[in-house]
């Protein structure tokens, strides 16, 4: 596919993949490209030997970032993603590991001094935990908070919520009280990875029938005998037919006896009064004549 | 303030304490609400531990929760000094995923309201910085230009710190004549003016120059360890500039110097950073001249939306108003890490996507964490009153670092 994006430009090393994966041998689990991207899963435990032979012998110099994803439904839920820059061949890639919750992953500490903070501020959003990592505090989150917040299962809103109390002249905490629900709007399109169920969409789970309905003799089809030539004939002499009586039908005539209304004075083209608003007497002199009408 | 009793080994039977102090969080030379627990000997620093997390509003989970182009402002309110910088990040990681063209004139607006921001940001910093060693005038005088600043970004978005301007495919709508007119005289008279008497009190000031000169030294070697970027390992004297080396959108068409270091200390970050400026007011000028007319948007209708007048006449634009407008566009799988050289170093974005409208993950990487968290083996064995310096030179704004 060709490249449209403007997007930040590093070098492609050629055959990168090949020779990490080569350099990395039985610690690799999958190694694929992506956007441009090289991406290397390799075993948990074995991060930590993976990133030294990557800064010492392949010249990825800086670690930039270490990002953690939890993914639910797998077992072993989190993704640690370890960013890593090269300044000298320009280059970048990603690595990663996954974890579960009690499965610590080796530190890297020991390779990059920045690592202490990345590491925990992974420990504080998804609670993984680094061995070996001598400071894993949480580092983002409120002094004695509880729970990690970027789990998929921890609830936007979280549970507690905290205020200033006149009361007590402090800051307290209390549990989490919605004056109105939280507004989430799927605008998901049904047809396209929605995950209710709208009705009919029942019969689409319905097993298969052993023996399926044909249609192939006439008697499967639950129709009568075919029609014969007596079809056309006249059920009875007073059925409506083609010829009428060639009497005129007498129009309608007036549904209510109202009496007739009184002739216009003057022409059709003297409307101006109804339009103009001159003269101010003129709709105080119609209206007595409207109500006259309507008694009668 | 809590008092730790520790014996000395180097006096004999008189008993010195070291002194543990909080720095902040509500601190006017924390930039923000930085709290720092620092251990002192008297006045020199033992040891600090930065508490960093008291802006902390799940950024990264809100961001799970809205579509994509949702989630943009969000970006503006990170580093709200430089909200367009922010942005660039995220909408170019979009765009990767996507893999959708940006049209040319939409990347220059793009880069010139980039450096725009770094002028702005640059304003702040340094204002601040002189400030934080004592010296006032300076600072009200660079205000004046970061007003400028936010003025021109009031006149192309409406808005003067949170414009929301960038979009996945270009710009939200092209700029008025006038505005590039004026922003290309206030580069030629303005800027250079008030900027440089400006610095022409700071640069070569005594007290400013003892206060910062051979404070906070950091070799290259540590620069790298701890994952430094931007002026913070330029000025360590390794020429790193993701603009230069990893170019995005028109930057590999501008010709600009990146100014590095030779001492690696608080003062050469400090000039690292006014020599940037110039440099932005180049690139900006190389902008205007070639700047091309055309659409600022991509055609791509699943992802820029139509014109207004469009949506009059054709209902094909409307209902792609509607979609973009309410479902938003969906990202097909993948991860990608897209950084780019915000005016305090390295901003990226790791975006992954499941295909929906709405990103998986969006983890953004600040680039104060890595600087403050050095901010411990920088200021040892300093004085107390240097830690502001130090602080004021790594340009560290909270509502970035604690997301």
């Amino acid at each position: 596919m060709a490249t449209l994006h403007s997007a930040p430009r590093f070098t492609l090393i050629d055959g990168l993949k090949g020779t990490l994966s080569t350099a990395l041998g039985d610690h690799l689990v999958d190694a694929h490209e992506e956007h441009g991207e090289l991406l290397l899963h390799v075993k948990r435990d074995s991060i930590e030997d993976v990133l030294r032979i990557l800064r010492d012998d392949h010249a990825y110099q800086q670690l930039m970032e270490i990002a953690g994803a939890d993914y639910p439904s797998r077992s072993e839920r989190f993704e640690i993603v370890y960013m890593l820059l090269s300044l000298t061949t320009n280059s970048r890639i990603m690595v990663k590991c996954r974890a579960s919750e009690d499965t610590p992953v080796p530190t890297v500490t020991t390779l990059w001094p920045n690592a202490g903070w990345l590491e925990r501020e992974v420990f504080d959003m998804y609670g993984v935990l680094f061995a070996g990592n001598t400071d894993l505090r949480r580092i983002l989150t409120d002094y004695g908070f509880e729970g990690h917040p970027f789990r998929k299962d921890f609830p936007l809103t979280g549970y507690t919520e905290l205020r200033y109390s006149e009361d007590e002249k402090r800051v307290v905490y209390e549990p989490v009280e919605l004056a109105q629900d939280l507004r989430q709007f799927d605008f998901m399109s049904p047809w396209e990875g929605a995950d209710y169920v709208l009705p009919g969409d029942e019969k689409a789970d319905m097993p298969p029938v052993d023996d399926p309905k044909v249609t192939e003799k006439p008697s499967d089809t639950g129709a009568g005998a075919k029609t014969d030539e007596h079809a056309a004939d006249k059920v009875s002499a007073d059925a409506p037919a083609e010829k009428d009586g060639g009497k005129a039908i007498d129009p309608p005539g007036p549904t209510e006896d109202r009496a007739a209304r009184p002739k216009r004075k003057g022409k059709t083209t003297d409307t101006a009064k109804a339009t103009e608003t001159k003269k101010k007497k003129a709709p105080a002199k119609r209206k007595p004549a409207a109500r006259k009408k309507d008694d009668n | 303030m809590s008092m730790q009793l520790e014996e000395s080994p180097t006096t004999g039977d008189e008993v010195i304490t070291n002194y543990t102090i909080n720095f902040g969080p509500q601190h006017p030379a924390a930039h923000g609400v930085l709290r720092m627990v620092m251990e002192l000997d008297g006045e020199i620093i033992e040891r600090i531990d930065p508490h960093v997390g008291l802006l902390h509003r799940g950024t990264e989970k809100l961001i799970e929760n809205k579509t994509y182009l949702q989630a943009l402002p969000y970006f503006d309110r990170l580093d709200y000094c430089s909200p367009l910088a922010q942005e660039y990040s995220y909408v170019l990681a979009i765009e990767k995923l996507l893999n959708v063209e940006v049209p040319e004139r939409a990347q220059y607006l793009r880069v010139l309201f980039a450096e725009l921001t770094r002028i702005c940001n640059h304003m702040l910093n340094i204002g601040a910085h002189v400030m934080d060693v004592g010296a006032m005038t300076p600072n009200l005088w660079v205000f004046e230009l970061r007003e400028d600043c936010l003025n021109f970004f009031e006149r192309a978005s409406g808005a003067r710190m949170h414009a929301a301007w960038f979009r996945p495919g270009g710009v939200h709508q092209d700029v008025p004549e006038k505005l590039l007119v004026d922003i290309g005289e206030w580069l030629d008279t303005r800027l250079p003016e008030l900027f440089g008497d400006a610095m022409s009190l700071v640069l070569d000031n005594r007290i400013f120059k003892q206060r910062n000169v051979d404070i906070a030294v950091v070799s290259k070697d540590d620069a790298v360890a701890w994952g430094f970027s931007g002026p913070m390992i330029r000025a360590a004297g390794i020429p790193w500039d993701l603009r230069k080396s990893q170019p995005y959108d028109v930057y590999e068409r501008m010709e600009f110097d990146i100014p590095v270091g030779t001492n690696s200390d608080c003062y050469d970050r400090f000039v690292v950073r006014v020599k940037e400026v110039y440099e932005s007011a180049k690139i900006m000028k190389q902008c205007l001249r070639d700047m091309p007319s055309g659409p600022v948007a991509s055609d791509d209708r699943k992802v820029a939306p139509p014109k207004r007048a469009e949506m009059k006449q054709s209902m094909e634009a409307l209902i792609h108003h509607f979609k973009l407008y309410t479902e938003g566009f969906h990202v097909p799988a993948g991860e990608v890490y897209v950084a780019t050289e915000s005016p305090k170093g390295e901003f990226g974005v790791y975006l992954v996507s499941d295909g929906s409208n709405k990103p998986y993950r969006c983890k953004i990487r600040p680039t104060a964490f890595s600087h403050l968290q050095a901010m411990d083996f920088m200021s040892r064995g300093h004085m107390l009153p240097d830690a502001t310096a130090i602080l004021g030179a790594i340009d560290v704004v909270f509502g970035e670092c604690d997301r």
